[in-house]
């Protein structure tokens, strides 16, 4: 039963990240490619998260919570960027 | 055993003059003077303890595998070339004192001075070849430090480097040479390769060595005609021409020709090579030394011309005439040192050492003057000193000399030609400077020198007196023993004398005296005549040679070497492809025994990703912002891809990597240009895509080579000494802090350092920043945006949290030092980005440089405590401990080692980071514009 909700789950996370490469390829404006880089970086945390309860273990975890934690941190550096140029004022 | 001590105590002299300088110079000189002197006190001690046949001799291994040893010897020949280093080394140090004027550095004088007293030393006693040949090379290099010594001159600069390139080259050559000596006799040692004089001439290499052992000797010992270094070193300050360039260092070539006698002489070859290259020598060396109006130069020649003389008789090679040698090559340093020293008072108390500027010195410095006179005496050969002696000697044997068949008659020629030449200069000199009516006030008023200064002379030229009157009393036994050393074979019959009754070689002489009269008389006729040759200035001729050399090779290298990356990258990555295409030629056995793993979707779509991050981030490279993107999106991936094959550390690693680029991107970013211009024409575009593709196709093979085999990698013993050695279960990590924790301590130095070093070129820079966007907008006026202050403050107590969790668990479990500082290290950088420079600094209030700092250090601290406890560097120890309410712990030393990385890695990423930020804090043009 897991086995098929997993098989699901990967297709649908698969696919937001295909959509994600989609957005991130043609943009068109800038913020456009900035946010489907950052959605590419949560779906990978849904990808990880799945690819531990396949093979129930936990080792994991941790690389989502970094994600989690830091991922956006990228994006807010290129936003400040975009925004103020200087990122660190 | 104690043979070492004489090269050994004249290198501890070296450090002896730095030390006592303080106490003066007059104590410095005596302290320098004390090691050269105890070493005499052993030689004589040495020689006068053990019965004459012997050769005493010592040997302590160094480099067997090489031939090479320390190994002494202590014959004849090394006693009489010991004596006069020495005792007239003694006597430079005391004449030293007085020469030196208070600017020159008198401790540096007598340290060099001292090592090449050393060299000196260690070539004469030598009882290896190959320590023969080192300490040959440091008479080269000591003799540079010596002639340079007024290194604010040009000339002295000059010639000491010409010294260097001409004596340096044929220590390479005389290298060659004993290393082909080596070959055919199996050994280095002395006193085997002596006794191999049938094997070594019998041998097909004979010529070549030969030609190579002598192109050393002949350089050291300015014959013809790699003379012409010898005059250009008269730079030199005084002392070293008398002690190098009279008596001792251009002494050592000849000292090589006679060491090496037994072994290489006796043949048709090097009788010719070595007695014509001596007798041209001579002669050529005494014309010039006749036509030189500076003292010292008239030296220099009158030296070159002297050490032909001996060459000329080494060549000739019975024992009278090595006995003639040998004798000649005391005189010459009596006589000759004392000259130099005379030459060197002359020119300290007039002021100039032209001969064309002196005369008259007779009346100003009389004892100088009698004292001179008589060493020229002795150099021109007149009875009754010293050089009379052995000057008849080198007569008789050119006379009886049977070389060269029908063309014998031409030795006793060029040797009386020689011998009239040296009486010509001899005179001049002495006239010249001492009787001739001064033409031009010197520049200074010459008075006699002190006494002290005029010692060594006065010593030397007693020494000649003595030495020409009684011949047989003080050098007999001497110079018997340095006989037996150099001549195979029965001892010959010999007995010096001032008095031959008339014979042959008298009449010679007696036509060479008053032939040299005659010439002296004409001497303003032959000036006349010689200019009508263009002048020659040796230095001149050399360095334009260097010069051409130098220019040659830099069109070599700028041929391969231009300085365009592209071109270096395009070649080294064209020799990679084609050295893996060659490699991986053979297809059929590409693929392993393994066969290929399954493929899942998941794993297809990583991989698609991959490649359109890779593909675009070089197509839209000129699009910094876009390409930027595209490798954020290769650096997830990869990081995914880390955790899908099993490798958690890597992938916390990558990602948290990937966050602290980005930023470092970011803040470079602002600084470069927008938009890179099209710099690639469409031909290149080409070339370079098929060379990235050819490279990434051989790499992928040699990938699917590797992975469809059964590798044996050292991996293995790793997981199975990580619990066991290292206390912990997380291999990585174990390997980190434990098994390769030398590795990782460099790393982390390397990364302070870089850090710091970013730091220090980031002092005080201060940039133009843009007004606006690339496409021409105005900044937003939202500083610090609310939203990003309030995520920021929240984030940074979990991060700390999280960073703590991971460096705790890390020896077991993914984590470690190095993922946690990076996570702090966000964290704090976030806090920067969302409040700015100040907010932050004023709450952070510390420096980031002792943090990086004091990580190395306490890394570097936990790998020393192992020393206390008898261990190897960094070995490190674990155990368990109980604690209330937490629990069993295992506390591993590791972990404070895995504290310093942590804090290295927090202090050198700040560092760089909130360096970069602060670039254009101070100044920004539009700050509190709208």
């Amino acid at each position: 039963m897991i086995g098929i909700a997993l098989w699901i789950s990967f297709f649908l996370v698969a696919m937001a990240i295909v959509l994600n490469a989609y957005r991130l390829l043609v943009g068109p404006s800038l913020p456009d490619r900035i946010i489907a880089l950052d959605t590419m970086y949560v779906n990978s945390i849904a990808l990880i998260i799945l690819y531990t309860i396949w093979l129930s273990t936990r080792v994991y975890f941790e690389g989502a919570l970094l994600i989690a934690m830091l991922g956006f941190i990228s994006t807010v550096a290129v936003c400040k960027y975009l925004l103020r140029g200087d990122i660190i004022e | 055993m104690t043979l070492p001590w004489i090269p050994l105590l004249t290198f501890l002299g070296v450090f002896v003059p730095a030390l006592a300088i303080r106490g003066g110079r007059t104590v410095c000189a005596l302290a320098t003077a004390t090691a050269p002197a105890v070493a005499l006190g052993l030689v004589l001690f040495f020689y006068l303890g053990h019965d004459g046949d012997e050769v005493m001799r010592t040997s302590l291994q160094w480099l067997p595998a090489m031939g090479l040893e320390l190994a002494f010897r202590l014959d004849g020949l090394s006693l009489l070339f010991l004596l006069l280093i020495l005792g007239i080394g003694l006597l430079i140090i005391l004449y030293t004192r007085y020469y030196l004027s208070e600017q020159d550095s008198m401790s540096r004088f007598y340290a060099f001075l001292m090592l090449f007293m050393t060299a000196m030393v260690g070539i004469v006693t030598s009882d290896n070849l190959l320590l023969l040949w080192g300490f040959w090379e440091l008479t080269s290099i000591s003799s540079f430090l010596l002639i340079s010594f007024w290194s604010h001159e040009t000339t002295a600069r000059k010639g000491a480097r010409m010294a260097m390139t001409v004596t340096g080259a044929g220590g390479l050559a005389l290298l060659a040479g004993i290393m082909l000596i080596g070959k055919v006799v199996g050994t280095y040692d002395m006193g085997t390769v002596l006794e191999s004089h049938d094997l070594i001439t019998a041998s097909p290499l004979y010529p070549a060595i030969i030609v190579l052992v002598l192109l050393g000797a002949f350089t050291k010992s300015a014959q013809f005609p790699f003379h012409f270094w010898l005059p250009h070193a008269m730079a030199a300050p005084t002392p070293v021409s008398a002690y190098l360039h009279s008596a001792t260092m251009v002494k050592a070539g000849i000292f090589l020709m006679l060491r090496l006698h037994p072994a290489l002489s006796g043949t048709e070859l090097w009788t010719v090579i070595v007695t014509l290259t001596g007798l041209v020598t001579m002669v050529y060396g005494a014309w010039f030394a006749f036509l030189k109006t500076d003292l010292k130069g008239i030296l220099a020649f009158s030296t070159i011309s002297h050490l032909g003389l001996i060459t000329s008789l080494l060549g000739l090679g019975n024992s009278q005439a090595m006995i003639a040698a040998l004798f000649h090559i005391i005189n010459h340093a009596l006589f000759k040192a004392s000259l130099f020293m005379a030459a060197g008072i002359i020119d300290h108390e007039a002021g100039t050492r032209d001969v064309r500027k002196l005369g008259g010195l007779y009346r100003l410095m009389p004892i100088t003057t009698v004292l001179t006179c008589i060493a020229t005496v002795s150099m021109a050969g007149l009875p009754p000193l010293n050089g009379f002696i052995s000057k008849e000697m080198f007569f008789t044997e050119a006379l009886a000399s049977q070389q060269f068949g029908g063309l014998a008659w031409i030795v006793p020629l060029l040797a009386g030609l020689g011998g009239l030449l040296s009486v010509a200069y001899s005179l001049r000199l002495a006239y010249a400077t001492f009787f001739r009516r001064p033409r031009q006030e010197p520049p200074k008023t010459p008075h006699e020198p002190p006494w002290p200064m005029r010692f060594p002379v006065e010593l030397l030229v007693a020494l000649c007196i003595i030495v020409g009157l009684v011949p047989t009393l003080p050098q007999s036994p001497i110079l018997e023993d340095a006989v037996r050393a150099t001549v195979s074979g029965e001892m010959p019959e010999f007995h010096l004398a001032l008095w031959h009754g008339i014979n042959p070689a008298l009449l010679l002489s007696m036509a060479v005296i008053a032939g040299g009269i005659v010439l002296h008389l004409l001497h303003r006729h032959m000036m006349r005549f010689n200019r009508q040759f263009k002048p020659q200035d040796a230095r001149y001729i050399f360095e334009g040679f260097v010069q051409r050399l130098v220019a040659l090779c830099q069109r070599l290298i700028d041929r391969l070497e231009n300085g365009s990356l592209q071109r270096y990258m395009f070649l080294l990555m064209a020799v990679s492809v084609l050295a893996m295409a060659l490699g991986l030629a053979d297809l059929d056995m590409l693929a392993g025994s393994l066969g290929q793993q399954a493929l899942d979707p998941i794993v297809i779509l990583g991989a698609a990703l991959l490649i359109m991050g890779g593909v675009l981030t070089a197509a839209l490279h000129r699009y910094r912002l876009i390409s930027l993107l595209m490798l954020s999106v290769v650096g997830l991936v990869v990081a995914l891809t880390f955790a899908r094959f099993s490798a958690p550390d890597l992938a916390l690693t990558q990602l948290s990597v990937e966050v602290v680029t980005m930023i470092l991107l970011m803040l470079a970013l602002f600084f470069l240009p927008q938009k890179t211009p099209k710099e690639s024409s469409g031909a290149r575009v080409v070339r370079d895509v098929l060379i990235a593709t050819g490279f990434g196709g051989a790499v992928a093979s040699l990938n699917f080579a590797v992975l469809t085999r059964d590798l044996n990698s050292i991996s293995n013993f790793f997981i199975d000494q990580s619990v066991p050695g290292g206390g912990g279960h997380n291999v990585v990590n174990v390997i980190l802090v434990d098994f390769r924790g030398f590795d990782t301590l460099g790393e982390i130095t390397v990364l302070a350092i870089a850090g710091l070093a970013i730091f220090k070129l980031l002092n005080r820079l201060r940039l133009f920043m843009p007004a606006t966007d690339m496409e021409g907008r105005l900044w937003s006026n939202d500083r610090h945006p609310t939203l990003l202050m309030v995520v920021s403050q929240t984030l940074l107590p979990l991060a700390l949290l999280v960073s703590f969790f991971i460096f705790l668990r890390g020896h077991n479990q993914p984590g470690g030092g190095f993922i946690a500082g990076l996570i702090t290290a966000v964290a704090l950088i976030l806090l920067y980005m969302s409040r700015g420079v100040e907010w932050a600094q004023q709450r952070l209030d510390f420096q980031f440089q002792p943090i990086a700092i004091a990580g190395v250090a306490l890394s570097t601290f936990t790998g020393l405590c192992s020393w206390l406890f008898g261990y190897p560097f960094l070995t490190s120890t674990f155990d368990h401990f109980h604690l209330p309410l937490i629990g069993d712990i295992e506390l591993a030393s590791a972990l404070i080692f895995d504290g310093g990385i942590y804090l290295a890695v927090v202090g050198a990423t700040l560092m760089i980071l909130a360096n970069l930020g602060k670039l254009t804090t101070a100044h920004r043009p539009n700050k509190d514009m709208p």
